[in-house]
């Protein structure tokens, strides 16, 4: 790294800020051009084959927002099929062909976009699209790090991910169509091709999809966490990091100690289906006839499955919480309330996280005595759920709150969080599971809790690091009709399936009409399914003002628009590969000194005063 | 562009730090295999299986290859680059004869009737020792690296880190041999 013409003074904050401007203005100036000269940088390496971290968690970004695009889309088409079963669509003929016959959504279309949508969202966007790019771009900045521990580890991490995704896309367009036994793929019906259509090639293409998709994210968590452990400032105390880079840290550690075993109940699952063997399979009849298999066990596999399934629900939840956290404080102008409780708490979820997995079996025949555990862990997940939950409302609590559409889409995360929480309180009973399980109940829980919770959490992410990511900010007025469309449609979407599944109806079933005590809702399902579209053309919305900004964006001048304490905001406008063009700031003091001694915001990088005490 | 500073290299370096964590990783891997393993010993129909001798062989091979890797790494921070060049040689041998004898072994079970149809120890043999020489391959080809590097090399090679992370990897898969050779004579046998 070269350094440049201001090394010395640049420690002193208010010179350095002034500097920054000035080095930012020549960054706009002939920002690809390439100003800094220390190494080339071809198209290719800058923006495809890139190592530099902020591009490769660009790519995770716009990949991930690519598959929610088709992710959501698929779930906007079975939403029309339970809205309006039986009623004709022509165009979804005109699009999907056989899969639409009619202009209906056919049974093995519908199980093929529910399976779709549920891998989608929660490995594609919501590991991979979330963690793959916050991680990315924040640890390094965050820290004072140049980039990575192993910057090309990185770069293959993106393009296993990538990988990854061509495979899955491709299976969406052969003849027997994609993987449709549900995103858990529990065996009989992954594991023999006789199962459906779905189950045939299909099914193989997701295992390998899959499997890349473990090696993308091994390969980006063993990063992250070499790199917050080994490569922070001078001065950067683990205490001292933003609580992004424990949520983030914790994260990649859920990670890299479950995606493994995943990966191992998957290659069993590939050895069942190809070459023969019965570690799933055992006394099967299909079609009359009775299957060789013999001394296999179904419930294995959800074991191997769910120790990853449960831990893989923090990995999705843990980087929203960092970013809310630090989002919440900034933009509150106070401390974090509870630093030391908030980070208690993120390790109490991630011990708890490997520990509760059996509660999605409560109803598989498990004994009862091993369920009662279950129950007591689970439960036990509560507690630091609701410390972290205390601590934002206290954060927030006569707080300066500046209303960005991140702090708005942080402060709806909270929400979100507390609504789908209690419901998990029911879910976590096995006594109460017995009724409420594969119920719309569980849809909404997990939906509210995790997923939209999280897209939430994403969104503020995207809005609040835009202007550090691209050097342009995202038009705050779609940014609020966004936020406020989404977390009312979202209420809408998931708060009356809660009835739905308290009464008793199934999810996942494709046509309700032929049972009587499941066709007590039908103009409630209508509702969901128009409101569902709305929420998804502002998703769209969204996109396009994304798009947008990054090339028409109003222009970053301040290189802290908001007033944040933390290292990233320390870079220039448009930070090159190395992030600083000087030394690496050190780093004298916690991330949350805001309005502290009368004074709005003292960044990381400000020496400790005579007369204050340490942190 | 290097990531690391002078201040930290007392520390850790990182790539190995970042090792040690992959092999915390590839542990848990092969944790749900065993534990997966153990599972459904207990059920009915479970048929155990007898280890080939070649198992036994392959161990010897690659507890002596642990050992030559090592004295490489020795000779090289000595600077005995002869024979550092000759160790590694023979390291990377011994490595292919492992997953040589590892084949043999397979096919010797195929021999006895054992085959991928069932549920029983010996199907559970074939993914967990197959995941594990597909382990050790990817160690030989860091093997193949070095030792190309070693004769071929153009620039002088200086720091012992590389051929450390790769030492450590090794002597991990040979631990992790000796951990599932250990687990079938005590649960499949």
């Amino acid at each position: 790294m070269k350094s440049s013409f201001h090394g010395t003074e640049a420690k002193q904050k208010n010179m350095s800020e002034a500097i920054n401007v000035q080095s930012g203005a020549a960054h706009v100036e002939h920002h690809d051009a390439h100003s800094h000269g220390h190494h080339k940088e071809t198209f290719v390496s800058k923006y495809i084959f890139s190592m530099d971290h902020k591009t490769i968690a660009k790519q995770f970004l716009i990949t991930g927002i690519i598959w929610a695009i088709v992710g959501g889309l698929f779930s906007v088409l079975f939403r029309l099929q339970l809205g309006y079963p039986g009623q004709s669509f022509p165009i979804l003929e005109t699009f999907f062909g056989n899969w639409a016959k009619g202009g209906q959504i056919q049974p093995e279309f519908y199980y093929a976009l529910i399976t779709m949508h549920g891998t989608v969202l929660v490995f594609f966007v919501l590991t991979a699209g979330l963690s793959g790019t916050f991680a990315n771009f924040l640890i390094p900045l965050q820290i004072g790090a140049r980039d990575m521990a192993s910057p090309f580890l990185n770069m293959l991490s993106y393009w296993f991910f990538f990988l990854a995704s061509v495979v899955m896309i491709s299976s969406l367009f052969i003849s027997t169509g994609p993987a449709s036994g549900g995103w858990t793929v529990y065996p009989p019906l992954s594991a023999l091709g006789q199962a459906s259509s779905g189950s045939k090639l299909g099914m193989d293409l997701w295992i390998v999809s899959m499997a890349l998709f473990v090696v993308s994210s091994l390969l980006g968590g063993l990063n992250y966490i070499s790199t917050i452990l080994n490569l922070r400032t001078k001065g950067m105390s683990m205490t001292r990091m933003p609580l992004t880079i424990w949520a983030l840290f914790f994260t990649a550690v859920l990670g890299v100690l479950s995606f493994p075993v995943l990966l191992s109940g998957l290659i069993l699952l590939l050895f069942d289906r190809n070459l023969g063997t019965s570690f799933y399979l055992s006394d099967i009849v299909v079609n009359g006839e009775i299957l060789a298999n013999e001394g296999g066990s179904a419930i294995l596999f959800q074991h191997l499955f769910w120790f990853l399934g449960h831990p893989e629900v923090y990995i999705i939840l843990l980087p929203a919480m960092g970013m809310v956290s630090e989002i919440l404080s900034v933009n509150s102008r106070k401390p974090i309330f509870g630093y030391m409780a908030m980070l208690g708490s993120l390790f109490a979820i991630t011990i708890l996280a490997f520990l509760v997995w059996a509660h999605h079996m409560f109803v598989t025949g498990l004994n009862p005595f091993l369920g009662s555990i279950f129950v007591l862990l689970t439960l036990l997940i509560a507690v630091p759920s609701a410390i972290k939950v205390f601590n934002w409302l206290t954060t927030l609590w006569r707080g300066n709150i500046r209303f960005t559409p991140a702090t708005l889409f942080a402060i709806g995360f909270v929400s979100l969080f507390i609504s789908g929480g209690l419901t998990g309180i029911f879910l976590g009973n096995s006594t109460i599971d017995i009724h409420l399980h594969d119920t719309m109940f569980v849809v909404a829980h997990f939906h509210i809790v995790m997923g939209v919770a999280s897209m939430f959490g994403m969104f503020a992410g995207i809005y609040h690091w835009f202007p550090k990511m691209f050097g342009r900010y995202m038009n705050s007025t779609l940014g609020y009709i966004h936020f406020w469309v989404t977390m009312i449609g979202s209420y809408l979407i998931f708060w009356p399936m809660h009835y739905q599944g308290l009464a008793g109806i199934p999810r996942r079933y494709l046509d309700k009409r032929g049972w009587v005590s499941f066709n007590d809702f039908p103009e409630l399902d209508k509702m969901i399914t128009i409101v569902s579209i709305i929420v998804f053309a502002v998703q769209l919305m969204f996109v396009f003002n994304f798009f947008y900004s990054i090339f028409k964006g109003r222009k970053v001048t301040n290189p802290n628009p908001w007033g944040a304490n933390t290292l990233e905001w320390t870079t220039p406008l448009r930070p090159g590969h190395g992030n600083w063009d000087g030394e690496i700031p050190e780093v004298h003091r916690w991330a949350y000194d805001y309005a502290k001694d009368g004074r709005d915001f003292i960044p990381q990088t400000e020496p400790i005063g005579e007369n204050e005490s340490k942190h | 562009m290097s990531t690391v500073s002078l201040e930290q290299k007392k520390k850790m370096h990182p790539h190995k730090f970042t090792l040690w964590v992959a092999i915390g990783s590839i542990v848990m891997m092969f944790a749900g295999l065993t534990s997966a393993f153990i599972v459904k010993s207990n059920q009915t129909g479970w048929k155990s299986v007898d280890l080939p001798n070649e198992f036994w062989v392959s161990t010897a091979v690659i507890v002596l290859s642990s050992l030559t890797l090592q004295m490489a790494l020795s000779s090289f921070k000595n600077r005995e680059m002869n024979k550092y060049r000759s160790l590694i040689g023979i390291t990377l041998l011994l490595g292919v004869a492992f997953v040589v004898l590892q084949w043999f072994g397979f096919q010797n079970l195929w021999a006895q009737g054992i085959t991928f149809k069932g549920s029983g120890a010996g199907q559970f043999l074939y993914v967990i020792f197959g995941l594990h020489a597909i382990h050790v391959v990817g160690g030989i080809i860091t093997l193949i690296v070095m030792f190309i590097k070693a004769f071929f090399g153009k620039t002088k090679l200086y720091s012992s880190v590389p051929i450390e992370v790769a030492a450590l990897y090794w002597h991990f898969v040979d631990a992790l041999w000796i951990y599932l050779l250990v687990f079938f004579l005590i649960i499949g046998g």
